[in-house]
């Protein structure tokens, strides 16, 4: 649906965008992780044929970026970073100004699908002005939505929401997802990213890891096991740590947390050997990393690239 | 089309609710009016004032008199003097709105959702471009017409109201006036392409007036004479001008030039 190669942006002598190659699956929801500063935005306005790359293409809902952008942007639907509203005009008529500009047929009636959709058919009415954060964010979602895009593109889709905002925006993503819809996010919440997405690319002007949120905890530490002791002795950690397939033992409280890359299959050697020694096991569990230690890790073996200011 | 009309139809929604906007739009047009038949009144009441200006007319502009009587030429005189601020009109008028209009999308920041669709330069302009010049040329010809009717009805004598009609106004009104519009407008994108602040970017774009200034004082000084000739001279001047602001002004709506040089 979406297919990148060799993406890159500069402006003057900043590099935003460097040579990012990626694929997007149809029905796929797609996010970007990365600093500020990291291009994240800028990609996304590559991709809705809004500004140029420097180098390098994508194909968008079938169009090839800088052939047939008018085509592209038919089919592309963006939330951009800053909710963009004329707030001197009613909610009614910002949506059926864009639906004009869009050439929907039925304005009247998709704008008020999507007013209903997001809660905000009652305050149809009343001029932007007097929104809340929360509602100009869902009314921007829903001007993204009015020409029924194929492909979304959201940048910080819940920043700045109340928790219950942010939840009514994941749901509906969640809906457009299971519509079928492809969709890219640009985000700082890793919790989100981790929910809602089938994959993630770590951003830093370069992509610096892509795949599933659960195999990316797995690629960047291994995996965790903690083993809960009744009383824990020194002489414990020693005989774990003599197996060979084991990375790494601490011992906190009275729990020893094993890194290892296979615990289906190590595990039962390890609750053997603790038990022969003496042990005694009361819990064995799994721990999971949290994505945003993945996310600081990546970025910690980056360098601690500075951050290059944000954008305009 | 359509999307250019709806584009006119949003920005006039939007900007007539600025009471600054709307005070240049209504305020103008009325002075523009009042003024000339103001004083075209009070010569009918007070004879002794004409005499008073008729030594103060220049020599070239009395030239034009040839065959008007003494006070008809003293008030065909001081009409005239308001031409000023007929041509004031259709710079002000557009420029203040594409002021606002322009400088309103960048602190919204509704540029960019507005390029995500599928407009085209040429629309967007179009419409931004449209929805400035017809409040602005409307309000000129409007004045105008008010200033043409209140004089009939105040009975000025046939000498001024002829002239009143001559090429000369003909021509200012209906064809300078419309390409100062487009001059106005294209300076106001220009200038607001790069200006934050609406009044401040309103009032640079007004330094266009003072070219035309000038060749107002230069007649008042007895340099020259605005006669229709010298008119149509600058209309045509208008027109190159004009196509070499705007297509300054169309380079500058490219979507990339928007969202990346603008500030
Ligand atoms: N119009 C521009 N002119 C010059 N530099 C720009 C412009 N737009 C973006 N940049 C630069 O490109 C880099 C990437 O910016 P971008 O906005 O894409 O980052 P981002 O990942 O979206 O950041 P954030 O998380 O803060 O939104 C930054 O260094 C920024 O300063
Ligand atoms: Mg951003």
């Amino acid at each position: 649906m979406i297919r990148i190669e060799g993406l890159t942006k500069r402006f003057d002598d900043i590099t935003a965008v460097e040579n990012l190659d990626l694929e997007i699956r149809p029905g796929e929801v797609f996010g970007f992780l990365g600093p500020n500063g990291a291009g994240k935005t800028t990609t996304l306005r590559m991709l809705g044929a809004l500004i140029k790359p420097t180098s390098g293409t994508a194909q968008v809902a079938g169009y090839r970026l800088g052939e047939d952008d008018q085509a592209l942007r038919r089919n592309v639907g963006i939330l951009t970073e800053a909710p963009g509203l004329y707030d001197r005009l009613s909610a009614a008529r910002n949506l059926s100004f864009f639906a004009h500009m869009y050439g929907v047929d039925d304005v009247d009636g998709r704008v008020e699908r999507y007013l209903k959709l997001l809660g905000l058919w009652e305050r149809r009415s009343e001029s932007v002005g007097t929104f809340s954060r929360g509602m100009r964010q869902k009314l921007a979602i829903a001007r993204a939505m009015l020409h029924e895009p194929t492909v979304l593109l959201l940048d910080e889709p819940t920043t700045g929401l109340d928790p219950e905002a942010a939840r009514l925006v994941r749901e509906f993503i969640e809906g457009l997802r299971d519509e079928g819809r492809t969709i890219v996010l640009n985000t700082h919440n890793l919790d989100e990213a981790d929910r809602l997405c089938d994959r993630i690319g770590v951003l830093n002007t370069r992509l610096l890891a892509l795949d599933t949120p659960a195999a990316l905890r797995r690629e960047v530490f291994g995996r965790k096991v903690v083993f809960h002791l009744a009383d824990l002795r020194p002489e414990f950690e020693a005989t774990v740590a003599n197996f060979p397939f084991v990375d790494a033992v601490e011992s906190i409280d009275a729990k020893l947390v094993v890194t290892l890359d296979d615990p289906e299959n190590q595990n039962p050697a390890i609750i053997a050997a603790l038990v022969s020694a003496g042990a005694q096991l009361q819990f064995v569990g799994e721990i999971r990393q949290s994505l945003e230690e993945v996310y600081l890790r990546l970025m910690s073996k980056e360098g601690a690239e500075p951050e290059r200011g944000d954008a305009p | 089309m359509n999307r250019v009309y709806q584009i006119v139809l949003k920005e006039w929604a939007e900007v007539f609710k600025n009471r600054f906007v709307l005070f240049t739009v209504a305020f103008l047009p009325i002075l523009a009016a009042a003024l000339p038949l103001g004083i075209l009144y009070a010569i009918n009441s007070s004879p002794d004032f004409v005499t008073d200006i008729g030594e103060d007319i220049p020599a070239g502009f009395a030239a034009l008199c040839n065959n008007l009587t003494g006070e008809e030429c003293a008030q065909y005189f001081l009409i005239s003097q308001f031409i000023l601020l007929f041509m004031l009109l259709p710079l002000a008028i557009p420029i203040t709105i594409a002021s606002y209009s322009i400088i309103g999308e960048k602190t919204t920041r509704t540029l960019e959702p507005l390029l995500a669709t599928p407009i085209t330069t040429a629309e967007l302009l179009g419409g931004k471009a449209a929805a400035a010049v017809i409040p602005g040329v409307t309000a000129t010809w409007m004045a105008y017409l008010a200033l043409v009717i209140g004089a009939a009805l105040m009975d000025v004598g046939p000498g001024v109201m002829d002239r009143l009609l001559d090429p000369f106004w003909l021509t200012a009104v209906f064809v300078v006036g419309p390409l100062l519009a487009l001059t106005g407008v294209s300076v106001a994108v220009i200038v607001s392409s790069r200006a934050t602040d609406p009044r401040t970017a309103e009032q640079t774009s007004m330094l266009v007036f003072l070219p035309i200034m000038a060749v107002f004082f230069a007649q008042l000084a007895g340099l020259i004479l605005i006669d229709a000739r010298l008119v149509l001279l600058i209309a045509l001047g208008l027109i190159a001008v004009d196509a070499v602001l705007l297509a300054v002004a169309v380079q500058l709506f490219q979507r990339e030039n928007i969202l990346t040089r603008w500030k």
